[in-house]
């Protein structure tokens, strides 16, 4: 099991160590910093690294390096998923999960993770749960704290922790009771230098925000449910329901939760929602090389694009650029030879462009790699796999909750090789 | 304010500080100093100096402080053993607490604490919570027990911890029934033979049902908990995997593995043409994609997984090559190990996508990436054949981009291009040649030079390219020198006039000038080939080269069927087997996939040598019992065997019960009689005596078998021949698989062999040799293995065997020790001859002699049992044992009882008389043997 955890920050130093059963001398984290130094980017430190007595397993997030140690056979995903929990509820008690928010509360850190993790077993990972044992600081009950001397530790027994439904606390109340969805779609694809798709796929997810007082038990369905052939779910879905009638039934968490993601896969015809005309080129002998760039929206379904960014990593070769963009704003450093034009809306009738040359190394051969240009866009009002949610309907409490479904895109990993 | 503050240290010294806070009087100004030292603790800061003045603030109704004194105490209980004890009273006091969460706490800190003084204290509290009415806090205590067994393991045992967590299995509460799990699996860990997590049908039920209602992390520990099951048929394999099914919907990609884990292990039973069998096959597909999308980190140990997964079910993915396209900001773990499963999933259907892909991935930035891209054009060649056509030119316009390293790697994958399909695309060497002096990788280098060398017959200038690498000959790493060296002289062969000076020039930079020995070698051999026989040098050199597999880098099946067994956990990310690396699970036993119920396929574990003969006398009614069995059996008789008391076994399946018993019988009988002989390893003058019975060990492990009756009488006589049995698993050898039975043909004494190599390489090499024996066996010859052995394939040889070899007694007597040589290394095994082997054709001895022989014995020597149920008459056994050298002197018949006399002389020259009671109708004889050692 998890034996102990430290945290490293980007420069390489250790800010925070925990463990769970005897101690670890911190120097098992040199193999880590090897591995570091290895790596020519900080993400590609490789997530699990072996050292002649422990196993290093290491996530980053925000910059920081969470390095878990283990030292006995545990499945490396449980290690992952459980430190990306950690993150997940520090963000959730500090707002941002960073060095400096982390060392500000370094008590209630401490005390988190010690509730989090029992002798490397799992404890209590539940956010509602965490919280009822220990209360997230703000400013507020900093204050009362100090002024009357109690203490932000929850005396009582967590309510949910052995029911049948964990994750949700008993006695919740609220004046306006209100169930807020967000669809959201990340599409990921690759498109090819001649403008056809190569792969594309949409990842989907449904968030939730469910203040509802009581126990509510819910029910969702879809127009379109045989969308959904891959999903995930949150453990409060009742799946034997899902897999009868393709509805899905659950009583909430309170709050912010994740209800379900799905996979629409690359076998299913995914609509591209944007295209782009692109020519970078550059001429052997020549210091000069040409760059045009032109965005337009294709399948949209009547949405607007929005907040369109176009990124690319040009060649090393590139000394710096001389574009015109038609509208945003362009930015090229030459240090790292990334670009990138904030194009925000796109007009159908007056299409972005960018577009003008590149300076070269004099004398140097022409670059051999074509870059690759990376999109990002949101489109309001619109789930790109045509997913709807039909209805929602609330059983086991009287009154009437305001209900509300918002649909998005976005561009995930939307790339165009040139 | 934030904890921040904690940090600030003044100028008196920090710990003087501290240490006045906390002995304040003020509740107030005491935490927060608590808090300070806390929060120095974090950051690897010694604060063990305040142990006394923090351990003081424990006893208190303030909860936070209580927590954070514990987290204290947990930290530095183990530097202070003696002041811990302080804290034991308070525990033990918390663990009576009102609030199942004061109790729980306490008892959990308490487990925390490392220092044996505490945990003796720690054993009545901890009883207490297992069996506490709140189940929060039994499963902590459940927990607990995991850690005070790693702390002490043998207090655990001794006040039956483990018994009361094994009845946690049943609680009803869902989550402690996976702590309980959790912490069984863990201590099961170090204790790899126990019989911790005994699982039974009942047992898996309670867990299947509290898996539906557990934490996602009770899951995780469930699935693998259930992984080590071993249904007891397809249909019980189906039904678990129907209620596991659900489990791979789930958000956490560890439950999902888990349960991927679990699916891919029962699916093994499940018939192949079973409808779920498909079903469930098309379920496994969408939560592998989904795993791909989520963070880096979970995707790299998917891919890991999905590389055996797709190596053990290829059908599982196939349609699903898209999704393992590389995105070009993805980290260079998560790339390369998506290249590596586009090439496994390359098929003749999708290789055109694949291709292109390749070839975009080709003009990347990252060298390591575009390295393994280019390497993955040549083994789609290899692989699809219809494809390689386009894989070469596709490598063609890669060589043309003139980038050093792309050039380079294309060099060596066309070298294996060249391999599998030889004169096909011998058009293309031309443009390599261009590229001679730009490569600067000993592999590039070595792989060029192989081809010039290996077409020199079609290059003009071959020999000005290799004279060119000849300059810097010293300069060279080994793998260029020795490619060097085979060239140039495939060179001379083919172009001897012209190339003569070049050769003498390597043949003597090889050996006079090179510290290398392999070197060295290869040259004088060269030499001397060239000089003695040229064509045998031609023949030695140009000869065919074996072709090269398709697939490369697969995982040998042994070791694939384990790791699927461990799917999910860090023995699946190295992809090597857990015992290989892993610490603290000394022993581990191997897992192995289930058997397919119902097929024929033979999944014995190798492990278990010896009892794998039994498996096929379970499938054929008939004949012969288990080896193993009768070895038990044997292991249990006595000098003067059991006159059996009591009616005979009822005659229903009576051959096989009678082939038994005779078969013990009759081992016996020569094991008391062989056992009996001391003197026979030393020289055989010594007068007999009468062994202990300790040394009466089983000999001929299949000798009953010698009544291998069960075709009836009338068959065509002949010595018995035990059916041949797994003697050297694959797992054992490198992939070496040796099975084999000894047979007595024509009076010779063959070792029938089957070898097969379950390997990815090819065998060649094979020697055999025996230690010293009971009785002198030895190879007769060398073993005749010619040709080489290629990846799954099987030759069977005997060999046969003098038996004037040096003797050594054994124990058991008729074991023997082999070692077998292949090119790959020494294997050694035992195995155990029928002793009937020995008996020798002119072991009929003289009426009169037989006679005189049997009263000369003396009484002492003589052994009498009984064989049961043999449906023979007299005549037919007689005849029978014949077959095998037991032959009949005389026959009497005495009282309607059939009296049968017969001699046996074993090849070292021992006589052995027996006497055989055959009662007509009774299915019970009675056998008496003496014996004589020779002269």
């Amino acid at each position: 099991m998890i034996h102990s955890l430290f945290l490293v920050n980007s420069s390489g130093d250790i800010f925070l160590e925990k463990h769970w059963k005897s101690v670890v001398s911190r120097s098992v984290c040199d193999y880590f910093f090897e591995a570091q130094e290895r790596a020519s980017e900080p993400e590609n430190v490789p997530p699990v690294i072996p050292t002649p007595h422990h196993y290093l397993i290491s996530v980053l997030r925000h910059r920081i390096y969470f390095v878990a140690v283990i030292q006995s056979e545990v499945p490396p995903l449980f290690v992952i998923e459980f430190l990306h929990r950690v993150v997940d509820t520090f963000q959730d008690y500090f707002g941002v999960c960073t060095e400096a928010a982390i060392k500000d509360n370094v008590v209630v850190v401490y005390e988190l993770l010690e509730e989090m993790l029992d002798n490397g077993f799992p404890l209590a990972t539940e956010s509602n749960i965490l919280k009822e044992l220990i209360k997230p600081p703000t400013i507020l009950r900093t204050v009362v704290n100090t002024i009357t001397g109690s203490t932000n530790v929850g005396e009582q027994l967590p309510t949910g922790q052995l029911s049948v439904v964990p994750w949700r606390r008993t006695g919740v109340k609220y004046t306006n009771n209100e169930a807020y969805f967000d669809v959201v779609e990340e599409i990921d694809a690759i498109i090819d230098k001649s403008g056809s798709t190569i792969t594309a796929e949409i990842q989907g997810v449904i968030d939730a925000c469910v203040k509802l007082t009581g126990m509510p038990d819910l029910t969702l369905s879809f127009m379109n449910p045989r969308l959904l052939d891959d999903v995930s779910f949150h453990p409060c879905v009742r799946f034997k329901r899902w897999e009868a009638e393709r509805i899905l039934s659950f009583i909430p968490p309170d709050g912010n939760f994740r209800l379900l993601s799905y996979h629409v896969s690359c076998q299913n015809l995914v609509a591209i929602p944007v295209y782009v005309k692109h020519n970078i080129t550059f001429r052997e002998g020549s210091s000069q090389g040409r760059f045009e760039l032109t965005l337009g929206p294709k399948q949209t379904m009547g949405k607007g694009l929005e907040a369109v960014i176009i990124s690319s990593q040009l060649p090393r070769g590139v000394l710096n650029t001389n574009l015109n963009p038609s509208q945003g704003t362009y930015n090229f450093d030459p240090v790292t030879k990334l670009l990138s034009w904030d194009v925000g809306k796109i007009n159908p009738q007056k299409l972005p462009s960018l577009k003008g040359s590149m300076s070269l190394q004099a004398g140097a051969s022409k670059p051999d790699e074509n870059p690759t240009i990376n999109i990002q866009f949101k489109i309001q009002q619109s789930a790109l796999s045509g997913l709807k949610v039909n209805r929602l309907d609330m059983y086991g409490e009287k009154y009437k909750p305001f209900k509300g479904i918002k649909y998005m895109t976005k561009a995930g990993k939307f790339q165009v090789r040139t | 304010m934030t904890d921040s503050k904690y940090f600030t240290t003044t100028k008196k010294g920090e710990i003087f500080e501290l240490k006045a806070e906390l002995n304040s009087d003020k509740k107030e100004k005491k935490k927060e100093a608590v808090k300070k030292v806390i929060a120095s603790m974090t950051v690897g800061k010694d604060v063990s100096a305040l142990f006394p003045d923090v351990v003081n603030c424990m006893q208190t109704d303030n909860l936070e402080l209580k927590k954070l004194v514990y987290l204290y105490l947990m930290n530095y209980a183990k530097s202070q053993p003696d002041m811990a004890i302080m804290a034991v009273n308070t525990f033990v006091k918390d663990c009576e607490d009102a609030n199942p969460l004061i109790r729980a706490l306490a008892v959990r800190t308490m487990g925390c604490i490392r220092v044996d003084k505490i945990t003796e204290y720690l054993c009545e509290p901890l009883r207490k919570c297992l069996k506490d009415e709140d189940p929060y806090v039994r499963k902590t205590a459940a927990v607990c027990v995991a850690k005070l067994h790693d702390i002490n393991a043998q207090l655990v045992e001794d006040q039956g911890f483990l018994d009361t967590l094994k009845d946690l299995i049943s609680d009803s509460n869902p989550m402690v029934v996976a702590n309980a799990v959790a912490a069984l699996s863990e201590i099961a860990e170090s204790h790899p033979n126990s019989n911790l997590l005994d699982l039974n049908p009942q047992s898996i039920n309670k867990l299947l049902t509290a898996l539906n209602e557990c934490t996602e992390w009770g899951q995780i520990f469930i699935l693998d908990c259930l992984a080590n099951y071993t249904p007891r048929d397809d249909r019980e394999s189906q039904s678990i995997c129907e209620r596991v099914t659900p489990r791979l919907s789930h958000a956490n990609s560890a439950v999902v593995l888990s349960a991927v884990k679990v699916l891919m292990k029962f699916m093994e039973m499940l018939p192949k043409d079973l409808d779920y069998y498909g079903t469930l096959l098309k379920k496994l597909a969408p939560p592998l994609v989904t795993l791909l999308s989520a963070e880096p980190e979970l995707q790299y140990v998917a891919l890991r997984n999905i590389n055996l997964i797709v190596q053990k079910r290829p059908e599982i993915l196939k349609h699903e090559m898209k999704v393992f396209f590389v995105k070009y900001n993805d980290p260079i773990y998560v790339k390369l190990e998506k290249l590596d499963i586009m090439i496994r999933l390359a098929s003749q259907a999708n290789i055109a996508q694949v291709l292109a892909e390749l070839k975009e991935y080709a003009t990347e930035v990252d060298v390591d990436f575009v390295r393994k891209a280019v390497r993955a054009i040549g083994r789609c060649a290899i692989k699809v054949e219809q494809s390689a056509e386009r894989c070469v030119s596709t490598l063609l316009d890669l060589i043309q981009t003139k980038v050093n390293y792309v050039v380079q790697e294309a060099i060596v994958v066309i070298k294996d291009i060249f391999r599998k399909y030889p004169n096909k695309y011998e058009s293309v060497i031309a443009t390599l040649c261009e590229n001679l002096d730009s490569l600067d990788e000993p592999e590039a280098r070595a792989a060029m030079i192989w081809i010039v060398g290996e077409y020199a017959e079609r290059i003009d200038n071959a020999d000005e390219l290799l004279e060119s690498f000849l300059e810097g000959f010293h300069d060279e790493s080994t793998q260029v020198q020795l490619q060097l060296l085979t060239a140039i002289v495939k060179l001379f062969l083919k172009k001897p006039t012209e190339t003569q000076e070049l050769v003498q020039q390597v043949l003597s930079l090889a050996t006079q000038d090179s510290d290398n020995p392999d070197l060295r070698d290869r040259g004088y051999i060269y030499w001397r080939l060239l000089s003695t026989d040229p064509v045998a040098a031609k023949e030695v050199v140009l000869a065919e080269k074996p072709l090269i597999s398709e697939e490369t880098d697969l995982i040998e099946p042994t070791l694939l069927e384990e790791l699927i067994c461990h799917i999910g956990t860090l023995a699946s990310v190295y992809h090597k087997p857990p015992s290989a690396f892993v610490e603290g699970s000394r022993g581990v036993m191997h897992k192995r996939l289930p058997a397919r119920t119902g097929s024929g396929e033979s999944t014995e574990s190798p492990d278990v040598g010896t009892a794998a003969g039994g498996s096929a006398p379970e499938a054929a009614p008939s004949i012969i019992p288990s080896q193993g069995d009768l070895l038990g059996d044997l292991l249990n008789l006595d000098m003067a065997p059991p006159t059996t008391s009591g009616p005979p076994p009822p005659t229903t399946g009576m051959q096989m019960g009678g082939m038994d018993l005779l078969g013990g019988g009759l081992d016996s009988l020569l094991g008391g009689d062989l056992g009996g002989s001391p003197a026979m390893g030393a020289g055989f003058g010594a007068a007999p005596a009468v062994m202990p019975a300790s040394l009466n060990a089983p000999v001929g492990g299949g000798l009953g078998d010698l009544f291998d009756l069960g075709g009836g009488v009338g068959m065509p006589m002949g010595a018995y021949i035990p059916p041949k049995i797994v003697w050297l698993p694959a797992m054992k050898a490198k992939g070496l698989e040796i099975s084999g039975t000894f047979a007595r043909r024509a009076g010779v004494i063959q070792m029938e062999l089957i070898l097969t190599n379950k390997a990815m390489s090819i065998m060649t090499d094979f020697a055999i040799q025996f230690n010293r024996n009971s009785f002198g066996l030895a190879p007769a010859g060398p073993l005749q293995v010619l040709t080489p052995l290629g990846p799954n394939q099987t030759i069977e040889v005997s060999l046969p065997l003098s038996t004037v070899g040096p003797v050594m007694k054994m124990d058991p007597l008729n074991n023997l020790q082999v070692a077998v040589k292949n090119n790959i290394d020494v294997f050694y095994f035992s195995c155990q001859y029928p002793i009937s082997m020995l008996f020798v054709e002119d072991g009929k001895m003289e009426r009169q002699v037989f006679l005189a022989t049997w009263k000369d014995i003396p009484n002492d020597n003589e052994s009498q049992f009984q064989i049961k149920d043999c449906h023979l008459n007299s005549d037919a056994a007689s005849s029978k044992l014949q077959g095998s050298n037991i032959f009949t002197i005389a026959k009497r018949t005495v009282e309607g009882q059939d009296m049968l006399y017969m001699s046996i002389k074993l090849s070292n020259g021992i006589w052995v008389l027996a006497e055989l009671r055959v009662q007509a109708g009774n299915p019970n004889y009675t056998m008496t043997t003496i014996r004589r050692s020779g002269s």
